[in-house]
């Protein structure tokens, strides 16, 4: 390659690298995970051999259509044989450097591809992810039943530890996916995968499902939220406490609505008579931060105007709407904001 | 325990065998074909497929007894091989006439809808195509505006879904398939020389499946059964429990449709390029272009019957209840992804390979020599060929599969670099070696290399495992394959609408309109699809209606909005560069090019018996070696429509064979086969009561007429 095409494609990468290294909360190129951080190494010494090569050909062919020739009268079928020589050596040999470059980035692709093999081992958390049409339930798996605690669309994990998501579905196939940690595995009907996360430093990543699911695939996100591991311990205590009760009128008002106008056929709240498990469980609902997988968030109004009307929020949720007059839905929200 | 290893009593008893089959039977039937159907409709069916494998069957023997199979191999011999042609004497006047009245098109819409002429033919599918194209690029646009940014709410959830699952099927089974198979309806005749294509009953066959199938799927998307569940349609999302409705069922019918014509054609483009090329071409001298058409009819018959096979389990799984798909009654839901992508990887290649022919036809012409390495890019079109079979996994590595299958996928992926790479030296080393033309034609080229590159590069990324879960499904995947199959395909594609456009109509497309079109098109494309790769690594999936601001989507979203109105602005100066250059273009004349290939060597547009003199080939780049005139076969009959048939490896000549002449039936077949197969969504009974008049249509169409030749 000529020193003009070694600076072009130096500074082409170089472009592209300050693209893509801007962050975000779903963001593959701001790795905070051992394997996500891995991947994104490779990535970068793939987007070099890209540069370098995509420099190199556009390069050649323009100089090759636009180099000045010397005019002659040949005819279209005389070849000059030193030149087609000099042709062939080359061709050869950039198709045996083609060769070498498919095979070093096939095998960094088998390493890189092991990176999570190297975390495995005993200090695990076993967490079940059941993906629903268009939600995300979470289980943590233990040998105390009193300590498997379910929860929904947000996870929290504490910073530094292992921890292994096993993937289920029971309607259509989804994609586990949050960038920032890991990559993508999908949940499959009739099949058991398991994805492997771990969080080097606390924060919040967000995630959404990959595979197309329906007509609410786009909203159906999730969060892992990642904290040092007393605050962990302090999380999935508080988590595991039943459902506290309603401090005054408003509340317990909102609760009785809870328990009478339907809800209570689809939600748990545990500490309640509440105990369907066909939506998500509400135990600690404003704890989290969003609501419906990420269609509103966890806000009074959010709140008030997802259960007003599930179906203009997040058209075709199974969410149906029910009929509330305006006090009962103040009350209902008054309640459920409670649930910490 | 010991109860336990003594062998199941009940499956040696015969009586009780028979009995549990029978019931095993019973249940089936309850559970396949419902309350509709009982034994009458199962012996009907059998009755039907029986009357009709028969009619054919009979049909073709009656054939061949009265035509006798005169045998011709020692008439060949009246033929004489390398005579001048008379250039406008007054034989060539006399021939003209004689061939013009045995060749003639029948006028009229009985004419129309009868024609064989692999022209005609030829440029409806290319019109058909392009209608689709426009379609399916509306579709895109509406897309591009409903995501132009955040949280938009200018079409809702459902009908984006639609709207996605109509752009990638019509895009890849209504579009990109069938431009290139028109392309090879169209132009492989003349490219080897020929009178005809082989088989033009089934070509005229063929046409009429595409149309059906577009006006199914379009059709359904108008009375608001627009397919959605992707143009993937995986299970179990798209089995009776999550897609009710009919529209799943509309998808996978077009499919059948469409990979029925996709068949048909790549019989006749494989027989046309295998036995009628002109005397002297042999293999080592066929034309870059109709090997790559020939590899591809070859991926085409191997690769179509997969997805054909899957679009039908799917219409059974439900419509009378068969469970091959479904995991909780013993079926797989992966399956009909391994199934979907063995076809569906190779469907790429289908469509990239033939863009390869039109480059490698027009690299030389425009870069003033013969190809370089011309063996070396036959060997990676066939090597491309086997290759395509070996890398469906690259699109289920987030499946879960075992890594070490996995890591030799990811093999094979990279490996297609190889060949492809050596097409890409061997043009650069032509262009580089040649003395380069700047045409239209040789621009879009130029950009196609440039852009191709780039979907290949990125294409090594998603080969790789690792980096293929962090950007499988995302945006990123969605730029790597539109620079693949925009920048692969549709430049080349473009390319040589501006190549053979004169060839086809007689007049010259403006070449400064053509400049326009090309920068408005490289221009708008990258702005469009460049920054989907920035989207998708920074989170962006696939196929979600909207998207929150807070995830900072937004800006480049407008941008490549932005990109994707100026890319069609640029189709909309093709169409007004077609009807201005129709109307008023410069005359083109038989080689306006200084071609090298033996379709320039005919008229423009050429007649319907395509050559006057069939001509015989000396080398790899005839016309150039012949100064335009290359000797020609004499001997042909006049009063009666022949093609010349040739040996396979050496294309010397074997025998004459009649090209068979204009026939409804094919048009009419495939209304019948229509009706069957559009029946068959809503009720098994449609195979029953539409076999009997499919029969009838294909013996009429097979029926023996016997000519003067025969009858002697």
């Amino acid at each position: 390659m000529s020193p003009r095409g070694g600076a072009t494609a130096t500074a082409v990468c170089a472009v592209a690298l300050a693209l893509t290294g801007c962050s975000g909360i779903q963001s593959s190129t701001d790795p905070h995970g051992p394997v996500a951080g891995a991947i994104y190494g490779l990535f970068i010494v793939f987007m070099i051999v890209a540069a370098i090569v995509q420099g190199g050909v556009t390069i050649a062919l323009l100089l090759g259509a636009l180099r000045r020739r010397r005019l002659d009268a040949r005819s279209v079928l005389e070849l000059d044989p030193a030149s087609e020589r000099r042709a062939t050596l080359v061709v050869s040999a950039l198709v045996g450097l083609t060769a070498a470059t498919i095979a070093g980035l096939t095998l960094l692709s088998f390493f890189v591809g092991r990176t999570d093999a190297r975390l495995a081992g005993s200090q695990e958390l076993v967490v079940r992810v059941t993906a629903h049409q268009w939600w995300w339930e979470f289980t943590f798996e233990d040998p105390a039943p009193d300590r498997q605690l379910t929860t929904a669309n947000e996870l929290h994990i504490p910073v530094g530890r292992p921890v292994r998501l096993k993937l289920l579905s029971p309607d259509v196939i989804h994609s586990f996916w949050v960038p920032a940690l890991s990559g993508k595995k999908d949940l499959i009907p009739g099949r058991l995968n398991e994805i492997l996360v771990q969080a080097d430093k606390a924060g919040v990543f967000r995630g959404q499902c990959a595979e197309y699911c329906g007509l609410q695939h786009a909203n159906m996100a999730l969060k892992i939220v990642a904290e040092p591991p007393a605050q962990f311990d302090r999380w999935f205590a508080a988590q595991l406490t039943p459902a506290a009760e309603p401090r005054g009128a408003q509340a317990t008002r909102g609760r009785e609505v809870f328990l009478s106008s339907g809800c209570a056929l689809c939600h748990r709240i545990r500490g309640t008579s509440a105990a369907a498990v066909f939506g998500p469980d509400l135990t600690h609902l404003a704890s989290r931060s969003m609501l419906a997988a990420g269609a509103a968030p966890m806000t009074p109004g959010g709140l008030g105007g997802w259960i007003a009307d599930p179906q203009t929020v997040k058209p075709g949720s199974k969410m149906p709407r029910v009929p509330l007059s305006g006090p009962e839905l103040v009350a209902l929200v008054a309640y459920l904001e409670e649930l910490k | 325990m010991t109860r336990r290893l003594q062998p199941d009593r009940r499956t040696l008893d015969p009586a009780a065998f028979s009995r549990a089959l029978a019931s095993g039977l019973a249940r089936l039937r309850v559970k396949a074909a419902g309350p509709t159907t009982g034994p009458g409709f199962w012996a009907l069916l059998a009755a039907a497929l029986g009357l009709a494998a028969f009619g054919g069957l009979a049909a073709r023997a009656l054939w061949a007894a009265r035509a006798g199979r005169v045998e011709r191999r020692e008439e060949w011999r009246r033929l004489s091989l390398s005579k001048e042609p008379d250039d406008g004497g007054p034989g060539d006047a006399a021939l003209a006439l004689a061939l013009g009245r045995t060749w003639a098109r029948r006028p009229g819409l009985i004419g129309a809808l009868s024609t064989v002429d692999h022209k005609v033919i030829g440029l409806r599918l290319v019109l058909i195509a392009f209608s689709f194209l426009l379609l399916g690029g509306c579709a895109a646009l509406v897309m591009r505006l409903q995501l132009a940014g955040p949280s938009q709410n200018i079409v809702g959830a459902d009908f984006y879904n639609q709207l996605f699952t109509m752009h990638g099927t019509t895009m890849m089974f209504l579009f990109a398939v069938p431009v290139m198979e028109a392309a090879a309806v169209l132009l492989v005749p003349l490219v080897v020389g020929a009178r005809a294509i082989a088989f033009p009953r089934l070509v005229a066959f063929a046409q009429w499946m595409l149309v059906a199938g577009g006006v199914l799927l379009w059709g359904g998307f108008a009375l608001n059964l627009g397919a959605d569940v992707g143009w993937f349609s995986y299970v179990p999302l798209a089995s009776l429990n999550y897609s009710p409705t009919k529209r799943a069922d509309l998808w996978a019918q077009t499919v059948t449709f469409t990979e029925l014509s996709a068949l048909a054609i790549s019989v006749s483009t494989i027989v046309t390029i295998f036995k009628q090329r002109a005397p002297g071409m042999s293999l080592d001298r066929v034309p870059l272009f109709a090997w790559a058409q020939l590899v591809t009819s070859f991926m085409t018959v191997f690769a179509m019957p997969g997805v054909m096979l899957a679009s039908t389990y799917l219409i059974l799984d439900r419509l009378v209840g068969t469970q091959f798909f479904n995991p909780a009654a013993g079926g797989d839901a992966l399956l009909w992804q391994h199934l979907f992508w063995w076809f569906g990887h190779p469907e790429v290649y289908i469509i990239f390979v033939p863009a390869t022919g039109f480059v490698s036809a027009i690299v030389p012409v425009f870069a003033r020599r013969p190809m370089f390495g011309h063996t070396a890019i036959v060997l990676s079109l066939v090597s491309i060929a086997i290759l395509a079979f070996g890398l469906w996994v690259h699109h289920m590595f987030a499946t879960g599969l075992p890594r070490l299958g996995e890591s030799f996928f990811t093999a094979s992926s990279m490996a297609i670099a190889i060949p492809s790479g050596i097409q890409i030296f061997c043009w650069i080393a032509t262009i580089w070696l040649g003395r380069p033309v700047f045409r239209t034609p040789f621009l879009f080229v130029l950009g196609f290399i440039i852009l191709f590159v780039m979907g290949g590069l990125t294409g090594v990324m998603v080969a790789s495992v690792p980096l293929d879960l962090q950007v499988h499904d995302t945006y990123f995947v969605v730029a790597h394959f539109h620079y693949v199959l925009i920048g692969g395909a549709v430049f080349p594609l473009l390319a040589a609408v501006y190549y053979w456009f004169p060839k086809v109509t007689g007049r010259m497309l403006s070449e400064r309109i053509g400049r326009w079109h090309f920068w408005t098109a490289f221009i708008g494309f990258n702005v469009a699809f460049f920054p989907m790769h920035l989207l998708g690594l920074q989170g962006m999936t696939r196929r979600i209606y909207t998207y929150p601001a807070e995830l900072g989507w937004g800006p480049l979203n407008l941008l490549s909005s932005c990109g994707a109105f100026l890319f069609a602005g640029s189709f909309a100066l093709m169409a007004w560069n077609v009807v201005v250059s129709l109307r008023s273009g410069e005359q083109a004349g038989p080689n306006p090019w200084d071609a090298d290939g033996l379709e320039w060597a005919t008229s423009s547009p050429p007649p319907p018996y395509n050559f006057l003199w069939p001509p015989v080939v000396q080398g790899r780049e005839p016309l150039w070696a012949s100064a335009g005139r290359p000797p020609a076969v004499t001997g042909h009959r006049t009063d009666m429509r022949e093609v010349l048939i040739t040996s396979i490896a050496d294309a010397v000549p074997e025998t004459r064979e009649p090209s068979p002449d204009e026939s409804i039936w094919p048009f009419v077949a495939a209304v019948v086969t229509t009706i069957l197969l559009t029946g068959s969504i809503f009720t098994p009974w449609a195979v029953v009561w539409g076999a009997p008049p499919v029969a009838v249509a294909l013996i009429a169409w097979f029926w023996p007429k016997g000519d003067k030749e025969d009858e002697q």
